[in-house]
């Protein structure tokens, strides 16, 4: 294809974003739309997988029957994620295997939200709350977004995401309005996520690599530093319903701006855990690549098994 | 309690799904694929499901202010009457795979007969069951069959699996006091007619696997009496640890 060929089509592609119609997996792109699509579904789907475990972590002693059906469901909801999301990247011609190496191997990146420990009950509900809110309103605009198998798999995780987040909320309900002892793991779990939870949102707009090509493409359509305005002016009212505390003392409501101005947030924390150096980087990356490795004489084995039907199959055909 | 029996029955139908339930909890996010990893959390929660309705049941006939959760969680260690199949650990997938499925042919086969109880409560409750189970069972057999026919690898572990456990199938059909008294009121489910159906069902499967049947003539027994193996107390310590921690809260 001459090069005036190629910018043509890519200007008829841009021209088609524009008018909101949907790019499919068949339909060319520009290689760089690819790419970036598949780094960041795959990163999205890297974070439903990992984000499994620190909330599996508490599946075998949630406090009550109840609340432990509702974890499971949660978490088995993420690995759905996972899986859509994978599938979705396979639309673009990379596989699933390939995305796990890239994963395993510390290539590509997951939220660093979930190098975080959840070390109380009021974790689950915090992160609940909190991370699946703040997830929220990062994915909503991306049921919008131009590349049609993310848009479409990110409608059902935004329904089911919106789910996580009141039951998260009813956990943080529950325990503030209970014995004192309860109030305080939920205090305590609040001022341990508040933080990172707004790190999550991404690095403020001056240092946010991918933001200007991504808004174009629908990607992202709102600025990191929107975002975060927007998940702090949601979630400051809900805490204060509860009676709970915001653990920022320069948290105050603007008028003018019908906003709440914020404290500073500690960037070199969120670097340190981006760069590997979290609480729980090692661990969450040992758990997935042992699973991974002890997993895999299984799959052999189903691999084997599949053969060994097909050939019985052609066999019994001649 | 008025009806001690009924109440000792259901704890005997229910703790198995309890502590089956969760085993298989424990291993989210931790499964081979990610196909296995949704089904196993899948089958963890039929079971809790199934664990709910039964506890529920229970904590009505008790009549007193006594919760699902209560008789979940707050029990003491020889008062869990599951069988010791369901208690054995999650070794590596091959026994779980194993476990699930010496489990299911049985909970099927029990089901099926539950639901034609005189208890109208738990007729319902296997009935909606079945659904569940018959699920479990295509899931766990045809992992038995993968894995027993598939590389040599995995046929050793899954023959190990099967040798390993097998010591805990005839407990299954032990009969226990409120058994007896349940199945004679037209209620409770002859376990011992079970047993055949059981082990055609369970050597079919072997056979079509490649596996050898294991031929062991000595069992092990004592869950139902509450004398459990030593894996139970961990797994109790931390399914108990809120409700040991935090006692008389609500969540």
């Amino acid at each position: 294809m001459s090069e005036e060929q190629i910018k043509n089509l890519e200007t008829q592609f841009e021209a088609r974003i524009a008018r909101d119609e949907k790019i499919e997996p068949k339909d060319w792109m520009p290689e760089k739309y690819r790419k970036t699509h598949i780094r960041q579904m795959s990163q999205h789907a890297h974070s439903e997988i990992v984000g499994m475990l620190p909330e599996g972590n508490w599946i075998t002693r949630a406090p009550s029957l109840r609340r432990k059906v509702a974890l499971l469901a949660k978490v088995q909801d993420e690995a759905g994620h996972g899986l859509y999301l994978y599938s979705a990247c396979e639309t673009l011609g990379v596989s699933r295997e390939e995305l796990y190496e890239q994963l395993h191997s510390g290539k590509a990146k997951y939220s660093s939200i979930f190098n975080y420990p959840t070390v109380t009950w009021a974790d689950m509900g915090a992160v609940g709350w909190l991370v699946d809110g703040a997830a929220i309103i990062n994915q909503v605009p991306l049921c919008n977004t131009s590349y049609g198998p993310y848009a479409r798999a990110m409608v059902r995780v935004c329904k089911e995401e919106s789910f996580h987040q009141r039951q998260g909320y009813e956990i943080m309900i529950k325990l503030a309005n209970g014995t004192p002892e309860q109030k305080e793991l939920a205090q305590d779990a609040l001022n341990r996520w508040w933080w990172p939870s707004l790190m999550m949102l991404g690095p403020t707009d001056a240092e946010s690599i991918h933001t200007e090509q991504s808004m174009k493409w629908k990607l992202k359509r709102k600025s990191n530093d929107d975002l975060r305005q927007q998940f702090i002016d949601q979630t400051v009212p809900q805490a204060e319903l509860i009676g709970l505390t915001i653990p920022d003392a320069d948290l105050k409501w603007n008028e003018e701006r019908q906003s709440y101005d914020f404290g500073e947030i500690n960037w070199d924390e969120f670097w340190q855990v981006v760069k590997g150096h979290g609480p729980c980087n090692k661990e969450r990356m040992k758990a997935r690549v042992g699973a991974w490795e002890e997993g895999e004489w299984v799959r052999d084995a189903a691999m084997a098994y599949a053969e060994k039907k097909r050939n019985r199959k052609e066999k019994l055909a001649i | 309690m008025k009806n001690k029996n009924l109440y000792n029955y259901i704890l005997g139908i229910a703790d198995n799904s309890l502590i089956l339930g969760q085993r298989l909890g424990s291993l989210t996010g931790h499964g081979p694929s990610l196909e296995t990893d949704i089904a196993c959390t899948n089958m963890s929660l039929d079971l809790f499901g199934q664990v709910r309705s039964y506890y529920q049941y229970a904590a009505k006939i008790a009549g007193d202010n006594r919760t699902e959760d209560d008789i979940a969680m707050l029990r003491k260690e020889r008062e869990y009457v599951n069988v010791l199949l369901v208690e054995q650990p999650n070794t590596d997938f091959a026994y779980t795979m194993a476990r699930q499925f010496l489990f299911d042919v049985y909970h099927l086969l029990f089901l099926q007969e539950l639901q034609k109880s005189k208890d109208l409560t738990l007729s319902a409750i296997a009935n909606k069951s079945i659904k569940e189970v018959s699920y479990h069972l295509r899931f766990s057999s045809d992992w038995i069959r993968r894995l027993g026919d598939g590389t040599a690898v995995s046929h050793q572990k899954m023959q190990d699996a099967m040798d390993g456990l097998w010591t805990y199938t005839d407990e299954l059909f032990h009969q226990t006091e409120a058994d007896k008294i349940m199945v004679a009121e037209g209620i409770g489910v002859d376990v011992t007619a079970l047993k055949e159906a059981y082990y055609k069902k369970v050597n079919a499967v072997l056979e079509e696997s490649t596996l050898q049947i294991p031929e062991s003539k000595w069992f092990q027994k004592g869950g139902k009496q509450g004398v459990h193996t030593e894996h139970l107390g961990y797994l109790l310590a931390e399914l108990q640890y809120m409700q040991r921690a935090y006692p008389n809260m609500e969540w």
